[in-house]
């Protein structure tokens, strides 16, 4: 059964219609990558996952409940937890605080200021630093391991690798790595780096204007097919679907 | 001798001032609200504190235990009902719906309690004082609304550095969307924030009562000496509000040494060039000030 199941979810920014009867299933310990271009929803849809963002219409059901009238924290207490775009780390707060606010309000579990340091050494000298002062990539870093204090069953994760350099996005998926080993945690990612969705995802949906418009298993899709549907090259034969 | 002595009893009387502003300058850091009703709510505290001595013949400072969580109680539903509601509508809001807020408070005491002035009565404290080297007089009152003062503000700053609500309130004052999304309830956590401001406001009351007398309308004036001792200190620190206050107390003192007018006009020049100061630092043309705003000037 699945652990995330989206039905024909719609949402809008004002007149906007960014998620256009989105459907999405993700099952227990699955990697969903979503991948599309600039405006093709997929923040929006992870927001409105997470409850950020209103749904307008459709439903998110999470292990057999629906959780579309929750707010963004009751959705935490029950396990989905967004690493959102552009990180929002509390700025003038230091690393441990962060880690610390989200370990206090979120759920009980596995994740602890000693889980997430072992998993991302990189954060340990800068514990007591304000995260305004951090790079790029640790910074990163403490937005993924402040997600994992809460105790997420779903883990969204929106563009990771925005805004770093080469070296850190590797080290952060090397450290997320340890979060994917273990396969108890299902995570729903967006990524523009195509050779990495289809390395490390079990799923990818691309996004196109608003809509899924490819669905399938990693291994079972190609590049080139995921390029066409990126760019829409196909829409007039009504989209394609592994 | 004279100048020394002024300039403590303006440090005592800025220690009071910072105590007023202690609620309006945490309000502010916290969400961005300018209470305007805050001087008003400081003064419904003084008749609140005020009542409960006088109906159950006990001393003020029992009254003021007493009247602390009924503040607390007040401020969590003022958020819940008023400064929740207004701050969705936009930043400008928040400033109008306070200010009725202070309208309606300040006629409803009138209403309630006439225009006679009102003191707690505090005994001997109102008046004793210890005897200091070269003739100066301490006021036994004064140290210790000095001494409650740097408890209160300081003790908040500790607060939200080492307790998790502490920390959850910091978090929702820098953003409140992603405090959610860490599980944190934001308009609970706001009530609360709201609660503890009033309860600030509810000892500043009490000293109110205790050191001079109040009547209805005396909210505004304590809300300008509040705002002014925010303003200097720096909008949002707490440290600095208690700075601002001492430097507030300070100029009005020595501005009464040069002119019996000069007490508020003291206080309103140091004000004034602490604004203009801030400004200048801040790279701005002091000039835009008086000039009519430019659409591209940022």
């Amino acid at each position: 059964m699945s652990l995330l199941a989206v039905e024909n979810l719609c949402a809008r920014h004002g007149l906007l219609q960014a998620v256009r009867d989105v459907s999405l299933r993700a099952a227990e310990g699955e990697i969903v990558a979503l991948v599309g271009a600039n405006g093709a929803g997929k923040t929006t849809l992870l927001r409105t996952i997470a409850g950020s963002h209103r749904a307008t219409s459709g439903r998110i059901s999470y292990d057999g409940a629906e959780v579309a009238g929750l707010r963004a924290n009751g959705r935490v207490h029950l396990g989905i937890a967004l690493v959102p775009e552009g990180r929002r780390l509390f700025g003038n707060m230091t690393v441990e605080e962060n880690l610390k606010v989200a370990g206090a309000n979120g759920r009980r579990g596995r994740w602890t200021i000693a889980t997430v340091l072992d998993a991302f050494p990189m954060l340990q000298p800068h514990l007591k630093q304000r995260c305004g002062e951090l790079s790029g990539g640790q910074q990163q870093a403490t937005a993924i391991g402040r997600a994992l204090m809460t105790n997420p069953r779903v883990l969204l994760l929106d563009e990771v690798s925005l805004g770093l350099s080469p070296v850190a996005v590797n080290a952060v998926y090397e450290s997320l790595q340890t979060v994917i080993g273990e396969g108890r945690t299902t995570i729903v990612l967006v990524e523009q780096d195509l050779s990495r969705v289809m390395r490390i995802a079990s799923r990818i949906a691309c996004m196109l204007e608003g809509r899924i418009v490819l669905e399938g298993k990693a291994s079972e899709l190609t590049r080139e097919q995921i390029t066409e549907a990126y760019f829409g090259l196909r829409r007039g034969e009504g989209g394609a679907r592994a | 001798m004279m100048f020394a002595d002024q300039i403590l009893q303006g440090i005592f009387l800025g220690a009071y001032y910072a105590l007023i502003a202690c609620g309006l300058s945490f309000l502010f850091g916290v969400m961005r609200i300018i209470n305007l009703a805050h001087g008003s709510i400081a003064v419904l505290s003084g008749y609140l504190v005020w009542s409960l001595a006088e109906h159950f013949a006990v001393s003020p400072f029992l009254a003021l235990l007493a009247a602390v969580p009924v503040m607390a109680a007040a401020g969590y539903a003022l958020q819940r009902t008023v400064l929740e509601r207004s701050l969705r509508s936009g930043p400008l809001i928040p400033l109008l719906s306070t200010f009725g807020l202070a309208v309606v408070l300040d006629n409803s005491m009138f209403q309630g309690f006439g225009a006679d002035t009102h003191s707690l009565d505090i005994g001997d404290l109102a008046f004793a004082s210890w005897s200091g080297p070269g003739g100066i007089q301490v006021g036994q009152l004064a140290v210790l609304t000095l001494v409650v003062a740097v408890a209160l503000l300081g003790g908040l700053q500790l607060f939200l550095t080492l307790t998790p609500l502490g920390r959850a309130i910091r978090a929702c004052a820098e953003d409140a969307e992603t405090a959610e999304l860490v599980g944190i309830d934001a308009r609970n956590v706001f009530a609360a924030a709201t609660a503890i401001a009033l309860v600030t406001v509810a000892i500043a009351g009490a000293f109110l009562g205790m050191r001079a007398t109040f009547d209805p309308y005396t909210g505004p004036t304590q809300l300008i000496f509040a705002f002014e001792a925010v303003v200097i200190g720096g909008a949002g620190s707490l440290w600095g509000t208690l700075i601002g206050g001492v430097v507030l107390g300070v100029a009005q003192n020595l501005g009464s040494q040069v002119s019996p007018q000069g007490f508020l006009i003291g206080g309103h020049l140091v004000f004034l060039a602490v604004l203009a100061a801030r400004f200048v630092l801040a790279g701005r043309d002091w000039r835009s000030l008086v000039r009519a705003r430019k659409p591209a000037s940022a």
